[in-house]
């Protein structure tokens, strides 16, 4: 075996370098010197996200184990912003981990978290099933404990267990699938899948298999209707652990779809599952609005407007041209810049005052003047007002679902119901800034300093907010890589 | 030629709004004033010698043998949509350009000395100063633009300047009212004026005021050949910006505005209302005078609108009480005269007599009229009213401001040697060249100039000789220095600025015309002037009971005349009555119960939706999964049915 075929893999040693160190310094540094490690594992994360970023050689194109692994350009790019969103909510969770239960459990955090991410990249980078199974697989598991990490809180116990029963069945229907299509094809190379299906005529045992893999993806993205655990998992993790599952989880397994989808599924079954994505978008754009109107806790309403949030990121797919790839990678960019600045502020509150209510919230603008601006900036983002970076990033995506090869009469009326659905969301979004900046409270939270991790990660976020809005270079950049 | 200075021009006021804008708080008020009026002097420096450059240095970029040129000194790309359609930021020098360099920076550097001394103490002398150069930028800007579109740009600059400054007493509630009223008939007219610019340039196919008027007749041919309701595109392209004019302008019926800007500081009517902004109509059309002659029907469209204004305004002027109303009428009749100056100019003519004497009449009435609302605002310094009512004897207290505002009145009364007699006499006679009617108009017309502004001047200097002390009221005198020189400096300009050749410098083809008296028609209009002063005089020199025993026999008369012809309330019941009930209650009636009924009743069944599919999320894992499971066959059974 030629072992040098390793070095392709560049990102995901990069990462496990970074992990090794982390687990190093936690096991043998002494107590006192603990302190420092999530500073540390900010660092050195943050030096190999910047690494990624301009060391040109992270970018080259390679294949590796028989070609059971690949990597790209437009991989490089997608893994790049995903770690830019995994740093941001690292930094954001320096406060967390130092509070009293969390303390001496704080390096597991930050391992898990790496192991996670180091699952992505695998999803994402495979070109077989059974590598994009074994990330999968790392990818979901450590995340369970991860929900679970507040162990004194009832809730999260709950939050676990509810992600752990979803996640194995929707990996054992993944697998269900995943083995007819190794009955149909032979074969469990994305492109032998792809040839494989060019040789044969459509069938209902493929058909059916696809259903079963979009039902796993389904999970992942929390699209509706599998998403019944996610505002559950949401409300009852670890603010951290929320926004990391909301934001990087998600995007990398969007990415992984698109993969999937393209490589694998190609041209033969797009019509079948162009329709069910069609069916699952509508249904997931609608019903997470429908139920997001309704929260009054702030993470739980986190968790249906990122379900909603996953329908947008969906129409970047049913477009299948160049230009939805970088869409899509651009809507995970923004995402996360626009989740994450909300989450920031939740999670600054929380830690503050323990308070996760809407009502909460009432009269921010009074006492906390900058969090209640970063907030609307974040919600404003997440609606799609201009000039923030959401309302391109939606743009993006409608553009590209519009500018596919075969756009019909079904795209036009997806686009629109889409349209619709970001008037209905317009009003949940504003409830929130109404709250902080025209309800009057008797007892609003009371003027506090956030912590300085905490106000280093939104002012990344704000900062991303409007400059990804303001400045064309970042969508420019992505659309040459793609191309 | 170098583009410094011309940039410099339009840059120091630009640069000075923004320093007195946003530092003017952290700034003493004198330090303020002061920097702007040196701002302002820096101005005038370069802008005399842009114009002295241009007229007399005999380069060959602005003339070439006897031809003056438009020059463009600069013209960048500002904003660029499509190959053709470019709309650039430049600098233009051609006559009236040129003419308009002096005429702004003076009135303006006078103004914003005359300033420090009149709004002394006043509360936000900072903001005024800010707001002063921001309008001298915008009509600046205005004056040199080398493509419609960027006058236009400018062209709001004014009206926004102008809006700040009429409400620059904020306070008041009569100045907030002035300030929208002017901001909206304005705003009304520009609408016009955009659709025209619209017109004129798809047609013509470019902004360029030099690509349009050098070659007209490309112009002529692709718009001549479109009508549009019986009138050539032509037609309504140059009705239309004419009409935009009209409302800068003042003239009717698009003037109310202007008799209720006087609401706004003195100095600024001067500046504003009276020299620069409100002649911006008449600059306008003569920009583009070479397309209004290819057009009879937009000349005598011109010429009527200007005629029915010119004497309509003298009526009114006759019966108004408050001095700076009185003057603000004389200034729309006196517009009025440029337009219809313009308005009977024809090539053929002594090589377009008419568009020079408009220009003339520009020149010198900026000047004059300038001084006049400067007197004004001494008079009303000093007794503190508008009304001559409170008036009356004051040339023994205030013997500058009273020697200065006669020459005032005489120049505007067309009396020799002072300016308006020489620039009133070529338009009189360039009426007369293209048919006597018009001209006998312009002679009645300013004979009634003569009546009104000596009434003017006999009420408030003469009339009866009060004591002020005796009744109690303060002591009206001279105002300090830095009100009395521009005064002074403007009477000087007053007298002598008749006197220029400006036949040599302002042509409508650059050709140099020599001006040549029309003796028949001097005479007469000095005649017709002297008349008027004389019976100004015979009724308002002394104390009598004759003005009123006059206006009491035709009292409906003099009331119409006093209450401007019920304009106003015209106005007030077309919007009121017709526009607002007849119009905007049915359509607010439509989106009330209709439009914002139907989006309700959206909302609702969202709502009720949201509410019904709650049990859904029932907090139970096991169901989740059945869902999950459910899903997924569904999915697939619908997909293989529909696929296969």
């Amino acid at each position: 075996m030629d072992y040098s075929q390793f070095l392709a893999m560049k990102q995901e040693i990069g990462l496990l370098i970074v992990f090794l160190l982390v687990f190093l310094y936690d096991t043998f540094f002494s107590k006192k010197a603990q302190g420092a490690l999530p500073v540390v594992t900010c660092v050195l994360f943050a030096l190999l996200t910047l690494f990624g970023f301009i060391c040109p050689c992270m970018k080259e194109s390679a294949t590796a184990f028989g070609g059971m692994y690949f990597t790209s350009p437009v991989l490089a790019a997608i893994k790049n912003i995903l770690n830019v969103g995994a740093l941001i909510v690292m930094i954001q969770a320096v406060n967390w981990a130092d509070s009293d239960f969390i303390k001496v459990r704080r390096g597991e955090f930050y391992e898990l978290m790496l192991l996670t991410l180091f699952g992505m990249y695998l999803m994402m980078s495979s070109n077989h099933f059974l590598v994009f199974v074994i990330g999968l697989e790392t990818a979901s598991l450590p995340l369970a404990a991860m929900v679970a990490f507040n162990k004194n809180h009832f809730e999260s116990h709950e939050a676990a267990v509810k992600y752990l029963l979803t996640a194995v069945f929707s990996s054992a229907i993944m697998l269900m699938g995943l083995s007819l299509v190794y009955a149909t094809a032979g074969t469990l190379y994305y492109d032998g899948i792809f040839i494989a299906m060019l040789y044969s005529d459509i069938n209902v045992m493929v058909i059916v298999a696809l259903a079963f893999v979009i039902a796993g993806f389904g999970f992942k993205l929390s699209l509706v209707p599998f998403h019944l655990w996610t505002a559950d998992v949401y409300q009852g993790a670890p603010t951290p652990v929320t926004s990391y599952l909301s934001v990087i989880s998600k995007g990398s397994a969007a990415f992984a779809f698109l993969v999937v989808l393209t490589q694998a599924f190609g041209f033969l079954y797009a019509d079948a599952w162009e329709w069910m994505l069609y069916a699952l978008i509508i249904l997931t754009i609608t019903v997470g609005n429908l139920f997001a109107m309704r929260q009054r806790n702030m993470k739980r309403f986190l968790a249906f407007s990122s379900i909603s949030q996953a329908g947008y990121i969906m129409l970047a797919i049913v477009g299948l041209n160049e230009m939805g790839v970088s869409a899509l990678m651009f809507y995970v960019l923004v995402y996360i810049f626009s989740n994450l600045a909300a989450f920031g502020v939740i999670g600054s509150i929380e830690h503050a005052t323990g308070k996760v209510d809407m009502d909460d919230y009432n009269g921010l603008y009074k006492t906390n003047p900058r969090l209640a601006v970063t907030m609307m900036l974040a919600m404003f983002s997440l609606a799609g007002i201009p000039p923030f970076a959401g309302f391109f990033s939606k743009f993006f995506v409608f553009t590209s679902a519009l500018s596919g090869p075969g756009v019909g009469a079904a795209l036009y009326v997806l686009v629109l119901i889409a349209l619709i659905n970001t008037i209905i969301s317009l009003y949940y979004y504003l409830l929130v800034v109404k709250a902080m900046f025209i309800n009057d409270s008797e007892t609003p939270i009371a003027t506090f300093r956030s912590a300085c991790a905490q106000r280093l990660g939104m002012w990344v976020c704000t900062a991303g907010i409007i400059g990804l809005g303001i400045v064309s270079y970042f969508y420019d950049y992505l659309l040459t890589v793609v191309e | 030629m170098d583009a410094t200075i011309p940039v410099l021009i339009l840059a120091i006021p630009l640069f000075m709004f923004l320093l007195l804008g946003l530092g003017g708080v952290k700034m003493r008020p004198l330090t303020a004033g002061v920097l702007g009026t040196l701002g302002m002097g820096a101005v005038l420096v370069l802008s005399y010698y842009t114009a002295f450059n241009y007229y007399f240095s005999g380069n060959p970029l602005f003339v070439d043998g006897t031809d003056r040129l438009q020059y463009i000194v600069f013209n960048t790309t500002w904003l660029q949509f499509t190959d053709y359609l470019v709309i650039k930021l430049g600098f233009l020098l051609d006559p009236i350009s040129a003419m308009m360099l002096i005429v702004i920076p003076t009135i303006s550097f006078m103004v914003h000395l005359y300033s420090l001394g009149y709004m002394h103490g006043e509360k936000g002398f900072q903001r005024y100063y800010a707001f002063l150069s921001l309008f001298s930028f915008s009509m600046l800007g205005l004056v040199v633009a080398t493509n419609i579109f960027q006058m236009y740009i400018f062209w709001e600059l004014v009206g926004a300047s102008s809006f700040l400054l009429i409400g620059f007493f904020y306070t008041l509630p009569s100045a907030v009212a002035a300030c929208k009223k002017a901001f909206i008939v304005t705003r009304f007219a520009d609408l016009f004026f955009l659709i025209g610019i619209l017109v004129l340039s798809f047609y013509s196919e470019t902004f360029d005021f030099l690509s349009m008027t050098q070659h007209p007749e490309a112009v002529l041919e692709s718009m001549h050949g479109a009508m549009f309701m019986g009138a050539s595109v032509m037609t309504w392209a140059l009705v239309l910006i004419f009409i935009g004019g009209m409302g800068k302008s003042a003239m009717m019926p698009l003037h109310i505005w202007l008799p209720d800007a006087m609401e706004g500081p003195t100095p600024v009517s001067a500046l504003i209302h009276a020299a620069t902004m409100v002649v911006a109509g008449v600059y306008l059309v003569a920009r583009l005078f070479p397309l209004y002659l290819l057009e009879e029907a937009a000349l005598m469209i011109v010429t009527v609108v200007g005629c029915v204004t010119a004497f309509y305004a003298a009526v009114v002027a006759c019966t108004q009480i408050d001095i700076k109303r009185v003057l603000a009428f004389s200034t729309i009749s006196q517009i009025a005269f440029m337009m219809v100056s313009l308005g009977v100019a024809r090539p053929e003519i002594h090589h377009g007599l008419g568009y020079m004497a408009s220009m003339f009449h520009l020149f010198t009435h900026a000047m004059f009229k300038g001084l006049l609302f400067l007197g004004a605002g001494a008079l009303i310094h000093a007794v503190h009213s508008n009304n001559y009512t409170q008036m009356g004897g004051l040339r023994k207290y205030m013997p500058i401001t009273h020697i200065t505002f006669l020459v005032g009145c005489l120049a505007i009364a067309g009396i020799p040697p002072f300016a308006g007699f020489f620039s009133k006499d070529e338009i009189v006679s360039a009426a007369f060249e293209l048919h006597w009617f018009w001209g006998v108009w312009l002679l009645m017309v300013a004979g009634m100039t003569a009546f009104y502004m000596f009434r003017l001047y006999f009420l408030v200097f003469w009339w009866e000789d009060r004591d002020y002390k005796a009744e109690g009221l303060h002591t009206p005198h001279d105002s300090p220095w830095t009100m009395s020189l521009p005064l002074i400096i403007l009477a000087v300009i007053s007298t002598v600025c008749g006197w220029i050749d400006f036949g040599k410098y302002v042509t409508f083809d650059g050709q140099e015309y020599n001006i040549h008296m029309n003796t028949p028609i001097a005479i007469t209009s000095v005649c017709v002037a002297l008349i008027g002063i004389g019976i100004a005089a015979k009724l308002y020199m002394k104390k009598n009971d004759n003005p009123r025993a006059m206006a009491d026999s035709a009292r409906w008369l003099w009331e119409a005349a006093h209450h401007r012809f019920y304009f106003d309330e015209m106005y007030l019941f077309i919007t009121r009555r017709i526009i607002f009930d007849g119009i905007c209650k049915p359509i607010a009636w439509f989106d009330r119960h209709i439009i914002d009924g139907t989006m309700n009743g959206l909302a609702l069944i969202t709502n009720k939706a949201s509410v019904a599919i709650k049990g859904f999320q029932s907090g139970k894992v096991q169901m989740y999964i059945w869902w999950y499971l459910i899903g997924v066959l569904v999915l697939a059974a619908v997909t293989a049915v529909c696929v296969l």
